[in-house]
């Protein structure tokens, strides 16, 4: 197979997760783009290794081996990225990228008792469990 | 044990009593009244076994060096000679005295861990200066004490009072220390060792070349520590302290220290005729004016203070006319009547509620309140006084006696100017000081008026230790003036009839004359309600006096002054009273000299600081301030908008390098 194929396989992947994290309002959308991006740079390493192995008798396929390892980092992240988005909206009642300027200069953080009423918080759950998700 | 081990464990017991104190003040209470009197007893009994074993005849000498310390050796050296021996006792005594009696006078003193550890470091840093036969372990010991009177001293810190006093010993004490260690450089760099015994034999073979330069530079230290004029200036404020401490810092330790070093190295001094005259004439001045001062106070500590500055007058002038024996003696005799005098006195202000004198001679019967206080103190100011057969007549007649040798001509170490002013300073002197101990005296017990509030009775810790006292200040001379030149250089210490008859005279006259004074003025008092006085029925002695001193200068205008009519002491200063009350405008003048030009330097630099400098820090943040607001505004708190600024960065980059790479 020629290396065109999955090179701009994987470019376009990379473009759509790409357009993914920059452009996605919901976090978990961004994260999943993120997962494209960094799939479509396993398939650029599996591809090249392969390709490389051919001429340059590479025999340590050093690239699939790299390929693992993003993809085991991968899953650690995406759990951790969850786990994030999944305690923000807790506390927050939403995921909106957007929405979620706590950084931005001159922004007053708020305790996390002053908003409480506010939130839309889903199911009935006990003030001991929120304070655990916050914490 | 050898003599020399026990010699290292005088210092050492108290050290080690101080270091567990301290240590030990906050976790286990108990253990601090213990740690603090059996060291100090201990270094007593070792002291004793020390003096007993050396017996005034060889000097012990012992050498250990710890570590080479380049051009100069620096050796941890023992020079235990007769002086030595005595003076150590009469330290630990004191000291020992002063441990017992703290305990209570400041039973219910939140801060006595802390205090009675300072107290046996103090000791140990005044048995190290005595023992040590190297004159840079002297300036450790020398130091250590500069700093544990600035702590005692400011006991009581949260008066304004204590504060400054506590400041102002320790600046003028380092004040004299500076050139004193300048000094110290030059003789050892001339005699080649810091070692007493190594530089009196170089005095001795003529080794030294600048021996006025040397001695000058040392006797500035001494006026420091032993508050001779014109660095006398801290004694009196010093009194801000509590009573045992001013009974230790002017009877045995700090203030003798001084006194104590000129007589070690007394060979040195003798090499310059100049430094003895100017000896003689600080001895002088000091003597008097701190005479004529102690007659106009009002606190009746601050008498005793100026007291202390004329008797260590005594003994520089017993050193100017290069007799150390009757300098020693009279260091010694005096150390037992003055610790007893304050100690005596820390009673009476506990019984009477104020420390001052105008106001205690409005009160009556306050002699049968303090029945002990009384009597030791009538001893004690007998003593001081100079009426036979008081100790202090022995050792003073002592010294009068060696500046009238001087005078005749009768030895060839001395000026016979430095005797004669030594003479004259010292009868004069005898007058007022017998006419300042008769004010004393009447003021304190002879008072008519209401009686005082009652503050029980006195602690047996604090009864008990006067009498201790009164013994050596009623016996010491008598016994000791024959046997004392055994353990000294040999010179013969007994009083001669002419000195003796005009010493005596005149301190007859000044009593009688104070006496008659008294009677006539005394007659005011009723007229001129006046005084101000602590009642604390349940509080310590400590807490009275802490609260008499801070109430002073409120009740009566002035820290050591009042305006009472029928004060002796103004009928017989007449115009002077005003001026000798404020220890003769000196602090005025030092204002005036020093500290105003000091302040004006630090407003000075403060607003070189404040405006000059900080204006360029200020303007060098500017800049970067003005930067930072205007990159601030990118951060908007937009993840996506951060990472399209980061990729389009990155193709900016890529694209660079691309061009860069295919050469463009």
């Amino acid at each position: 197979m020629h290396l065109a194929y999955p090179a701009v396989l994987s470019a376009l992947l990379f473009c759509t997760g790409l357009y993914g994290v920059l452009a996605r309002r919901n976090a978990i959308l961004v994260l999943m783009s993120v997962e494209l991006m960094l799939n479509a740079v396993n398939l650029n390493l599996v591809a090249f290794d392969v390709w490389l192995s051919r001429t340059a008798e590479d025999t340590l396929h050093s690239g699939q081996a790299l390929a693992l390892f993003t993809i085991a980092i991968a899953a650690a992240e995406i759990g951790i990225g969850l786990a994030i988005v999944l305690a923000v909206y807790r506390n927050r009642g939403t995921s909106d990228i957007d929405k979620l300027r706590d950084t931005a200069e001159g922004h007053e953080p708020d305790g996390p008792d002053s908003d409480t009423t506010g939130r839309a918080v889903p199911g009935s759950r006990t003030a001991g469990e929120k304070a655990e998700a916050t914490a | 044990m050898t003599t020399t081990t026990l010699a290292v464990l005088v210092p050492l017991l108290p050290f080690l009593g101080a270091i567990a104190g301290l240590l030990l003040g906050r976790t286990a209470p108990g253990f601090v009244r213990p740690l603090a009197v059996l060291p100090t007893l201990a270094s007593l009994a070792l002291a004793a076994t020390v003096a007993w074993r050396q017996g005034g005849h060889q000097a012990v000498d012992a050498v250990t060096e710890l570590t080479p310390t380049g051009s100069v050796p620096v050796e941890l050296a023992l020079h235990i000679d007769g002086f030595a021996a005595l003076t150590a006792v009469v330290v630990t005594v004191v000291a020992g005295c002063v441990q017992i009696y703290s305990t209570g006078y400041l039973r219910d003193d939140p801060r006595y861990p802390s205090y009675a550890a300072l107290v046996s470091l103090f000791t140990s840093a005044m048995l190290l200066v005595v023992y040590s036969g190297d004159l840079m372990v002297l300036l450790v010991g020398w130091e250590v004490m500069g700093i544990c009177s600035y702590f005692l001293v400011g006991h009581y810190w949260e008066t304004p009072e204590a504060r400054a006093a506590s400041l102002k010993a320790f600046l003028v004490t380092k004040l004299g220390d500076v050139p004193f260690l300048i000094g110290l450089f030059a003789l050892a760099t001339e005699a080649g060792s810091f070692r007493i015994t190594r530089i009196l034999g170089a005095v001795a073979d003529g080794g030294i070349e600048h021996p006025t330069l040397i001695a000058l530079l040392l006797l500035a230290g001494v006026a420091g520590k032993s508050a001779q004029f014109p660095l006398h200036t801290w004694l009196p404020d010093a009194m801000a302290g509590p009573t045992p401490v001013s009974a230790l810092i002017h009877a045995a330790t700090m203030v003798a220290a001084g006194v104590y070093f000129i007589a070690r190295l007394l060979p040195l001094f003798e090499a310059s005729q100049a430094a003895m005259v100017v000896l003689a004439v600080m001895a002088a001045v000091t003597m008097a004016g701190s005479a004529l001062a102690a007659l106009a106070q009002d606190d009746i500590k601050r008498v005793l203070a100026y007291s202390t500055i004329g008797q260590l007058g005594y003994m520089t002038g017993a050193l100017a006319v290069a007799d150390r024996g009757a300098a020693v003696f009279h260091l010694l005799s005096h150390g037992a009547f003055k610790a007893l005098l304050f100690l005596a006195a820390g009673v009476i202000i506990h019984a009477a509620g104020t420390n001052s004198l105008a106001a205690m001679s409005r009160m009556g019967h306050l002699r049968d309140r303090v029945p002990d206080a009384y009597w030791t103190m009538t001893v004690a100011l007998l003593a001081l006084a100079a009426i036979p057969p008081f100790s202090g007549f022995f050792s003073k007649e002592a010294v009068l006696g060696v500046a009238e040798h001087v005078v005749t001509g009768h030895t060839g170490h001395a000026p016979a100017a430095a005797g004669w002013i030594v003479l004259l300073a010292g009868l004069v002197t005898a007058l007022l000081t017998a006419a300042y101990a008769t004010r004393l005296w009447l003021l304190a017990f002879r008072g008519h008026g209401p009686e005082a509030p009652d503050h029980g009775r006195q602690p047996l810790t604090m009864t008990t230790v006067l009498w201790v006292l009164a013994v050596p200040s009623l016996a010491l001379g008598g016994f000791a003036f024959r046997v004392l030149p055994d353990w000294f250089d040999g010179h013969d210490l007994t009083p001669t009839l002419t000195t003796s008859v005009l010493g005596t005279g005149v301190a007859l006259v000044g009593g009688i004359v104070t006496y008659a004074a008294w009677r006539h003025t005394t007659a005011h008092a009723a007229r001129v309600p006046l005084g101000a006085v602590a009642a604390h029925p349940e509080g310590d002695a400590g807490l009275v006096e802490a609260e008499a001193i801070a109430s002073h200068e409120p009740a009566y205008g002035d820290i050591a002054y009042a305006s009472d009519p029928s004060d002796p002491g103004r009928l017989l200063l007449g115009p002077l009273h005003r001026h000798a009350a404020a220890g003769f405008h000196l602090d005025a003048l030092y204002t005036a000299l020093f500290v105003r030009p000091v302040r004006a330097g630090a407003s000075l630099v403060r607003f070189l600081d404040r405006e000059v400098v900080e204006t360029y820090v200020r303007g060098a943040g500017a800049l970067p301030r003005w930067l930072g607001v205007a990159v601030r505004r990118a951060q908007t708190g937009n993840l996506q908008t951060y990472v399209s600024a980061l990729l389009a960065g990155t193709v900016v980059l890529a694209v660079a390098a691309v061009l860069v790479a295919t050469g463009a």
